[in-house]
C-alpha cells in the first residue's frame, strides 16, 4: 500500500523509540510557484539575494514578535520536549524532535544575530555555541523539517520556559517564502481563499447547488424541510465553515448536523459566498498580512449580510484563528449582539441550546457505535469553548453525549492538553507529505487501537476538517477502515428529534435532553 | 594591596557591569518587543490574577518540566532549588550585621539550608550532566557550551563547598573585600587558590549570563505561552504595527 515502511503498533502508546539520524530527510514538500506566490506578496522563485534577505528578516521578525525573540534565546536544551513529537516519536528522526526543529533557526540566529555566536563564528568554532553559518544546505533542510511541523504546540505544554515550536516553524516559513521557497500546497489555497472566499476555489453558483443537494437530502431522510441558507441578508447567524464540510466525508454530514440544530432552535442562520471558508492556512505559514487579509472577509461578510452574530463549524487551526486572533485581526466586532461572544462555536452554540432544553435527542440512533473524541490540537492547546478554561475539553465530549449512549475516552495522555495531533496539521494535508502524515499518525492510532481493543470502541469523533480528512486517509495504514471517522455535529445530526418531523415516524423510546 | 587583589577588584567591578547592563539590555527589549497575537498556551488563565499564579507554579515548581519528565524535574528543580539556598547563605558576606536583613540570614536555618543544599546542587548538576551523556535525544541537541556551563557551575559548588567543609577560608578578610567592593574602597582578597578559583568563575558566570542560554531566567517572564491572559473574545488586542496595517481598512 505505500512505498515506505508504515511503523507498527506497540502496546506502549508512549514509548520512546532510539535516535536515527536522517529518517525524514528525503520528504520534499512541492516548491510554489510565481503564480501562487505573487498576490501572496512573495517572489515566483528562489531570489538571488536569498543569503541577505534570511539574516535580514530574522531579525526584523525577532523586532515584531517577542515570542520569537525570547524563545531563540532561552532554550537551555534541557530535552523535555525531545519526546513529545507526533513526528519523532512516528519517524525517530531527531531534527523532528522540537528542540532539534528550533535549532535549525536557532544556529543561524546564533551565528549571526548574537554576540556569542559571531564571536564563536570569528574563532572558527562557531558549533561550540550552537551556532551555524547559512548555507543553501540550510535552506534545504529548513524546507524539509518546517514542513514536518504541524504547529500542533504539545511541545509548547511540556518547555519549561514555554517555547512553542509552532512560532519558529511559522517565522521559518515566513522567511523562506520571503526568499521565493514557500509551500505550494499553503500557497495555493491562500490564494484561491483569497480570490474566491474558499480554500477550494468553489464559485458560488457550485456552493448554492451542493446545498441545494444537502436539504433534498435531509428532506428525503427526515420528511423536514431543514434550510442551508446561503447569502441571506438580516439572518440573525453567520456561520462560516471549512469548505471541506460542502463536499467532504465525514464533514458533510457535520454540516447536515449543523443545519438540524439551528433549525432545530428556530434561529435564523446564513452561510457567506463571499467568506465560505473557516479554514485560514495563513496562519500556517507564519504570514500576519495574509492570515489578516483572509479574516477581513469574515468582518466584510457580517456587515454586508447584516447578521448579529457569527458562529464557525467545526475546524481546529480554523478555531485558533477565530477564538485567538479574529478580534485583533479583523475586530472590533462592536456591530454585533453583545450578548454572545464573537465568535462562538458550533458546540458551544449547541451545547448552550441543550443546556437551555431546545434540542431533543434520541440516543438510540447511535446505539450501533462506541464512540472515543480526538481532541484537535488547535482547539485543545490554542483556544477555548466557553468561560471555563478547559471547556474545550468538556463541551464537545458533553454535545457527543448528550447525542450518544456510548462514549469512552482514550487513555489520558494522548487527550485534553497532551492531546496528539493528527498527523495532517500545519499546512501537511497533501498527498506529497503522505509519509510523514502516515508515521505522524502512529501516536494516536496507538491510542486509539488500546481502546478499540479494551473498551470496543468503534468509532472516533473529531471536530475539525483537517482531522477528519487526515484520519480517513491515514488510518487504514493502520487497520483501521475510514468509516470509523465521524463529525461531531453528524453524532448531533443522527440524534436530534425535529419537532416538525412527520407524525406518522415511530415514538423515539429513548429522549434526553441533558 | 596585591597585584591579585587588583585584578579581583577589576574583575569584578567588570563582571558586575557587564551581567547588569547587559541584563538590564535583555530586559527592555524584550519587554519593547510587541507580542502581536494572543498565544497563551491553554488552558490558560482567565485573569491576571491567574497568570500570576501559573507564572509562580513554573518558576517556582517547575510545573511543565513536572509534567514532561520526571528526571529532569528531579535533577533540574533539586539544582534550582540549591542556587536559591546558597544565594541566601552568601548574603552574610555582602550584609552588614547593622542590617535590617541580617536576621533573616544569620540563623540555623539559612545556614544548615543553604551550606547541606551543596549536596543537592552537586546531584542535581551531576544528574543533568549524566543525562545529556547517556540518553541519546539529549546527547544529540547538546553543544559543547551546554556541558561547559554544567561543569563550570560544578566548579563553583564543589569549590564552595570544599572551603565550607574542608579547608575554610578568611572569612573575615573575604567580607572585608566585599563590602571594600560595594563602597569602593578596594580591601585585599585573602591569599586562597580555592576562594579565587570560586570568585573567577563567578565573575566568569555573571560575564556569559547576558550573553547565553542563561537569559532563560528573564525569558520565562516574558514568555507569551505562559504570562498571556485568555481573553482574546473579551478584549481586542492590538500592537503598534499590527494598527497601521487597519489604515486601509472599511
Amino acid at each position: 500500500m505505500a512505498d515506505f515502511e508504515v511503523p507498527e503498533i506497540t502496546k506502549e502508546y508512549t514509548s520512546v523509540p532510539a535516535v536515527k539520524e536522517g529518517t525524514m530527510a528525503h520528504s520534499l514538500p512541492f516548491i510554489s510557484k510565481l503564480e501562487f506566490n505573487e498576490p501572496l506578496g512573495y517572489p515566483g522563485e528562489l531570489v538571488d539575494n536569498w543569503k541577505e534577505v534570511v539574516i535580514s528578516k530574522l531579525k526584523e521578525l525577532s523586532g515584531k514578535y517577542r515570542s520569537l525573540k525570547v524563545f531563540l534565546d532561552s532554550c537551555i536544551k534541557c530535552g523535555a520536549c525531545t519526546d513529545k513529537c507526533h513526528y519523532f516519536l512516528g519517524t525517530q528522526d531527531p531534527k523532528n524532535m522540537p528542540v532539534a526543529r528550533q535549532d535549525l533557526l536557532r544556529q543561524v540566529y546564533r551565528y549571526y544575530h548574537t554576540f556569542t555566536g559571531r564571536l564563536f563564528a570569528k574563532l572558527g568554532i562557531p558549533g561550540f555555541v550552537g551556532a551555524r553559518e547559512l548555507t543553501k544546505e540550510v535552506i534545504d533542510e529548513w524546507f524539509v523539517y518546517f514542513h514536518q511541523c504541524s504547529q500542533c504546540r504539545r511541545c509548547s505544554v511540556y518547555c519549561p520556559i514555554g517555547i512553542d515550536t509552532a512560532e519558529i516553524s511559522m517565522a521559518a516559513r515566513e522567511i523562506l517564502d520571503q526568499i521565493g521557497v514557500g509551500h505550494k500546497y499553503c500557497n495555493q489555497i491562500i490564494e484561491k481563499a483569497g480570490r474566491l472566499g474558499n480554500n477550494l476555489g468553489l464559485p458560488k453558483p457550485a456552493l448554492a447547488d451542493t446545498l441545494e443537494g444537502l436539504e433534498e437530502e435531509i428532506e428525503d431522510d427526515t420528511g423536514v424541510a431543514v434550510k442551508m441558507p446561503l447569502d441571506v441578508k438580516g439572518a440573525d447567524i453567520l456561520l462560516v465553515t471549512p469548505s471541506a464540510d460542502f463536499f467532504a466525508e465525514p464533514h458533510v454530514d457535520g454540516l447536515m448536523g449543523y443545519a438540524k440544530v439551528f433549525h432545530e432552535a428556530g434561529i435564523s442562520w446564513t452561510m457567506s459566498s463571499y467568506a465560505a471558508e473557516a479554514g485560514n492556512f495563513g496562519m500556517f505559514i507564519g504570514s500576519y498580512e495574509n492570515m489578516r487579509n483572509l479574516s477581513l472577509r469574515i468582518r466584510e461578510a457580517a456587515i454586508e449580510l447584516g447578521v448579529k452574530r457569527i458562529v464557525f463549524g467545526e475546524c481546529g487551526h480554523a478555531w485558533r484563528v477565530a477564538y485567538s486572533f479574529l478580534n485583533t485581526l479583523a475586530g472590533p466586532f462592536d456591530f454585533l449582539d453583545p450578548n454572545y461572544p464573537v465568535p462562538q462555536h458550533i458546540c458551544e452554540f449547541t451545547y448552550d441550546m441543550i443546556q437551555k432544553g431546545e434540542l431533543k435527542f434520541d440516543k438510540s440512533q447511535n446505539d450501533h457505535m462506541t464512540l472515543t473524541f480526538h481532541d484537535s490540537c488547535n482547539v485543545a492547546r490554542a483556544s477555548r469553548m466557553g468561560d471555563q478554561p478547559g471547556g474545550q475539553f468538556k463541551i464537545p465530549r458533553a454535545v457527543i453525549q448528550a447525542a450518544c449512549n456510548n462514549f469512552v475516552d482514550m487513555p489520558s495522555d494522548t487527550i485534553g492538553e497532551a492531546t496528539f495531533c493528527c498527523g495532517g496539521g500545519g499546512g501537511l494535508l497533501t498527498d506529497e507529505l503522505m509519509e510523514v502524515r502516515v508515521k505522524g499518525a502512529l501516536p494516536r492510532a496507538t491510542a486509539l487501537k488500546s481502546v478499540t481493543e479494551n473498551h470496543g470502541v468503534t468509532h472516533m469523533a473529531a471536530i475539525c476538517a483537517i482531522c477528519k480528512s487526515q484520519f480517513t486517509k491515514v488510518l487504514p495504514y493502520y487497520g483501521f477502515t475510514m468509516d470509523q471517522i465521524v463529525s461531531v455535529h453528524q453524532l448531533v445530526g443522527d440524534a436530534i428529534v425535529l419537532s416538525d418531523a412527520p407524525k406518522d415516524d415511530e415514538e423515539p423510546d429513548e429522549t434526553d435532553a441533558a | 594591596m596585591s597585584a591579585l587583589s587588583v585584578f579581583y577588584t577589576i574583575l569584578f567591578y567588570l563582571a558586575a557591569t557587564i551581567f547588569v547592563v547587559g541584563l538590564a539590555y535583555r530586559i527592555i527589549g524584550y519587554a519593547k518587543t510587541p507580542a502581536p497575537l494572543k498565544i497563551p498556551t491553554t488552558p490558560a488563565p482567565t485573569t491576571k490574577t491567574g497568570v500570576v499564579f501559573r507564572l509562580f507554579t513554573e518558576v517556582a515548581l517547575f510545573n511543565s518540566l513536572f509534567k514532561a519528565t520526571k528526571w529532569t524535574w528531579v535533577f533540574g528543580w533539586m539544582f534550582h532549588l540549591s542556587l536559591l539556598l546558597a544565594f541566601f547563605r552568601h548574603l552574610r558576606y555582602v550584609l552588614s550585621p547593622d542590617s535590617v536583613f541580617w536576621p533573616f540570614i544569620n540563623n540555623w536555618l539559612v545556614l544548615f539550608a543553604g551550606q547541606y543544599g551543596g549536596f543537592l546542587m552537586l546531584i542535581g548538576l551531576a544528574g543533568l550532566f549524566g543525562r545529556r551523556i547517556f540518553v541519546d535525544r539529549v546527547r544529540y541537541i547538546s553543544a559543547p557550551s551546554d556541558y561547559l556551563m554544567l561543569i563550570l557551575i560544578f566548579t563553583i559548588a564543589a569549590t564552595g563547598m570544599l572551603m565550607s567543609f574542608v579547608e575554610h577560608t578568611d572569612i573575615v578578610q573575604l567580607k572585608a573585600f566585599v563590602l571594600g567592593l560595594f563602597t569602593f574602597s578596594p580591601q585585599d582578597l585573602p591569599d586562597d587558590l580555592l576562594l579565587q578559583t570560586h570568585l573567577a568563575l563567578v565573575a566568569a558566570l555573571m560575564i556569559i549570563f547576558p550573553v547565553s542560554k542563561l537569559l532563560h531566567a528573564p525569558g520565562i517572564f516574558f514568555s507569551p505561552t505562559r504570562n498571556q491572559v485568555d481573553n482574546p473574545r473579551e478584549h481586542r488586542h492590538i500592537v503598534e504595527w499590527a494598527a497601521k496595517l487597519e489604515a486601509d481598512r472599511k
